[in-house]
């Protein structure tokens, strides 16, 4: 018997999990499938209702059984036991506290037990709160616990993540991987997983409901708020990742067009365009049969990213881990597509579109459009994502697709996508006239040319910029339509704060604040446009980037823009888990002190591998980075490495207008609240009735 | 009156725009916006899975000494010539995996146009698509039958201005 209990604790909760979540879905399909086939009002209809209950409880236990496992894991971690294979070669005992954490999802096996955690999470508050739509519920309730079973059919079979380690027991572990000891990394994958992970609710409630010939348009008003969240919490998880890439790995930017973080991508984009043309649906019946293959892509795509990074099938610098679970994934990926098109065109009829376009200049047309400009940069992160493995198998030359093919290919793409966010929002339902269109458009366009001739003058001229004319054309491109789309959006906020103060008598200010509370919906998604702006912005000024790297002894300077960098020391250091190589440099700013940077070099000793830590001076207007490339083994001088990287924490603030953005625009409007407690107030009337 | 005044703004902004344009243009190229763009369109080839100049990992094996092959490269002969002839010298000594995009020709060219014309297809397919639902929308209104609410209770009415609320609410 092992002395740490947590192995067996761990695998007979992931046994009994499993056990549970496949009663679930037996037990919920089948009594859907009975009720599916009975007349109402006979017992055989009241004993599937109470089987169905039964699935509903053994689907809220499995969340209970399988937080026993994660928790075990956890602790296994926290009291070094390295009778577990995974304890083992993801910690050690000098690991500190926040970073054992984080072993849950630093390997292959963990990360699998989180995704299954939080799918149980998910399943939990769904089947909590069913009595939203009882029948839709268990529904979806069992869909999704047939992802569940999938995952802990992983997780017991494929990836056991309590599987001991052969041999006499280990004094210490191999530790975490230095990339992974990061403060960003304790909330970056939980964050990405919490998206990657919440699409399988959408997912479940619209294959459901398609299933169930749901009557109206009610499942999406029931899902809204599931897809916002879930789309949030994936916005931040990119984020995250990507400031994570620019503080950690050194190489002065944050996206590198990766395999990993193209799959993190694609459902972004997907579920991007899902909540865009949801609407159509919601407002207008329109776009049905669309609505409901974008939501099955992104849960397609959710899984396909995983496979692509863990199944070795495209390389990867993110891929932690690999192994043969890829097969897992792709039959499990076959079957949820064979569903997906026996569903649809069994109930094909139930999608017909309730009304037409009326108009080519109309809100629909735009949406229509931003589902095209979505879906073709979806198409082109998935084509440069797969085309080494198809070269490969076409040409016998497993070609790169790096990052100058997405930036030549997905940059006009994305230009085209910030125009359509500022003139979007500007188009009525169903037809705009030119009146309005003129009345609209005017501010916005003046506000482009003036930027573009402004910026012009101030020295981005494409033409004068010979090998970086591209570059420097589509940065000129985004700032102007930055310009443009940000009036826009202003624009709309102070037309109706003007019909608000006209109405109310009060400042302009209260009145927008009236004005956003009275439609949280709508000026929250104008907040995400904005916040969209200024990521563009940042981005844009990767444009201007520069960099230079030179060996520093003591008092050797560097410039850098118009930084002047001075090497005061350099020296090494060491404690119980890394050595550590750096320098200090004091900055100034024509001729004023700035700051003093310490750019270090890590070597880990459990894992024996290096790390960059950047040192880092960031402004509105640019971030100076630095990092310490190592020493010149003839001089044993440091090599620095300095990046003048010029807007780029516009690129977090603009995230965070996001994530704020999506916030407000889920919190209730005061009409939507107004309508709820007059449903509210109605209610107990009704109760009454149905109960005699 | 409006128009006027719209049109004026609008042909002064031009005139702003074509004098600025016409400002200061050289077109040149400088040696080291050479070596960062060329170095930019390369992979190191140590299996780290970054941009050439962008790898910096401790004691790479292969940065170092590629990074001064292009310097050499730009230096000598093949200097003088287009940025393809210093990428083909890459990829006849370490292969094609060393450029960063698929640019050799061939089925790499797929690489290029797919993406291109599946943006394209998808367009002209949303715009036809666009037009023949407004098509069908409008005669579907000349020949439809007259909606009859003459009575503002009625359900039909009621099921209007529910329409009416949603379709203006966001």
């Amino acid at each position: 018997m092992n002395q740490h209990p947590m192995p067996e604790f761990g695998s007979f909760s992931l046994l009994i999990a499993l056990m549970l979540s496949a009663y679930t879905l037996l037990a919920g399909g089948f009594s859907l499938w009975r009720s599916h086939h009975q007349f109402a009002g006979t017992a055989a209809l009241a004993q599937s209702s109470r089987l169905q209950e039964t699935a509903r409880r053994a689907g809220i236990c499995t969340f209970l059984a399988v937080s026993c496992a994660a928790f075990a894991l956890v602790y296994a971690a926290f009291t070094n036991d390295y009778s577990l294979s995974y304890i083992l070669h993801h910690t050690n005992r000098e690991l500190p506290t926040a970073y054992k954490f984080s072993a849950l999802w630093s390997g292959q096996e963990g990360s699998l037990l989180l995704w299954s955690w939080l799918l149980a999470t998910y399943g939990f508050v769904l089947r909590v709160r069913h009595k939203v739509d009882v029948r839709l519920s268990a529904y979806a309730s069992t869909i999704l616990s047939s992802v569940q079973v999938f995952f802990l059919l992983l997780l017991v079979f494929a990836a056991p993540p309590f599987a001991l380690e052969p041999g006499p027991l280990a004094a210490n572990g191999f530790g975490l991987n230095p990339l992974l000891q990061y403060p960003e990394m304790v909330i970056h994958p939980p964050m990405l997983y919490l998206g990657y992970v919440g699409f399988s609710v959408p997912f479940a409630f619209a294959l459901g409901a398609l299933m169930m010939r749901y009557p109206g348009e009610k499942w999406i008003a029931i899902t809204r708020r599931w897809t916002m969240v879930t789309w949030m919490f994936l916005t931040g998880g990119i984020f995250l990742g990507a400031h994570w890439a620019y503080s950690v790995l050194g190489w002065g930017g944050y996206w590198g067009w990766d395999p990993v973080e193209n799959a993190s991508l694609m459902p972004w984009l997907t579920g991007t365009a899902f909540l865009h043309s949801v609407m159509m649906q919601e407002k207008r019946g329109m776009m049905k049969s669309w609505n409901v293959w974008l939501i099955f892509t992104t849960f397609l795509l959710t899984l396909l990213g995983t496979l692509l990074t863990r199944a070795g099938l495209v390389s990867s610098v993110h891929a932690f881990a690999s192994s043969d679970i890829g097969n897992w994934f792709v039959g499990f990926m076959a079957l949820i597509l064979a569903v997906c098109l026996f569903t649809f065109f069994k109930q094909r009829d139930h999608l017909a579109t309730e009304n037409r376009l009326e108009s080519v200049v109309s809100r629909e047309s735009s949406f229509l459009f931003n589902n095209l400009v979505l879906l073709a940069a979806c198409f082109v992160v998935l084509w440069g994502t797969l085309f080494p493995v198809l070269s490969e198998y076409i040409d016998g030359t497993k070609t790169t697709v790096g990052a100058p093919f997405y930036n030549r290919v997905n940059i006009p793409i994305g230009l085209f996508l910030l125009m359509l966010t500022g003139i979007g929002p500007l188009l009525a339902w169903r037809a705009t006239s030119l009146r309005s269109i003129r009345r609209n458009f005017i501010l916005p366009g003046i506000a482009f040319a003036f930027s573009a001739a402004g910026l012009m003058i101030a020295g981005v001229r494409p033409w004068a910029a010979g090998d970086t004319w591209q570059s420097s054309f589509f940065s000129l491109l985004a700032f102007s339509l930055a310009a443009g789309v940000t009036t826009a959006i202003f624009a709309e906020f102070l037309r109706g704060a003007n019909v608000v103060r006209t109405q109310t008598g009060a400042n302009l200010l209260v009145a927008t604040g009236i004005l956003m509370r009275r439609n949280t919906r709508r000026y929250g998604g104008y907040l995400v446009h904005f916040g969209v702006v200024v990521m563009f912005i940042g981005i844009a000024g990767g444009a201007f980037n520069q960099s230079h790297e030179q060996e520093m002894g003591f008092n050797d300077a560097m410039n850098i823009g118009p930084y002047h960098l001075v090497c005061q020391s350099y020296t090494q250091d060491s404690n119980a888990n890394y050595d550590t190589d750096f320098a200090l440099l004091d900055v100034t700013k024509h001729g004023k002190h700035v700051t003093q940077l310490a750019p270090e070099k890590r070597f880990y000793h459990a894992s024996e591998t290096s790390s960059t830590m950047v040192a880092l001076h960031s402004t509105p207007l640019g971030d100076l980075y630095v990092i310490f490339e190592g020493r010149n083994p003839d001089t044993n001088r440091p090599i620095i490495k300095a990046f003048l990287n010029p807007l780029i924490s516009w690129i977090w603030v603009g995230v965070l207008i996001v994530i704020a953005g999506t916030l407000f625009a889920l919190a209730p409007s005061v009409a939507a609240r107004r309508r709820e407690s007059l449903a509210a107030a109605a209610i107990p009337a009704h109760a009454e009735v149905q109960h005699v | 009156m409006f128009d006027r005044m719209a049109r004026r703004w609008l042909g002064s902004a031009l005139v702003c725009l074509l004098a600025v344009v016409m400002l200061g243009a050289d077109g040149s190229s400088d040696p080291g916006a050479r070596f960062g763009r060329i170095g930019h369109n390369m992979m190191c080839v140590c299996s780290c899975g970054q941009v050439l100049l962008e790898c910096n990992h401790v004691g790479c094996p292969d940065s170092a000494r590629m990074i001064n092959e292009l310097q050499a490269q730009l230096a000598g002969p093949n200097g003088t010539g287009a940025d393809s002839l210093i990428l083909n010298w890459f990829v006849n000594k370490y292969g094609a995996s060393v450029l960063a995009a698929p640019i050799r020709g061939g089925f790499d060219n797929v690489a290029w146009i797919v993406p291109i014309a599946i943006f394209l297809l998808g367009t002209v397919g949303t715009a036809l698509l666009v037009r023949l639902w407004t098509q069908k929308q409008s005669l579907a209104l000349a020949h439809g039958p007259h909606t009859d609410a003459h009575s503002s209770n009625s359900p039909r009415a009621d099921a209007l201005r529910d329409r009416i609320r949603r379709e203006t609410e966001y």
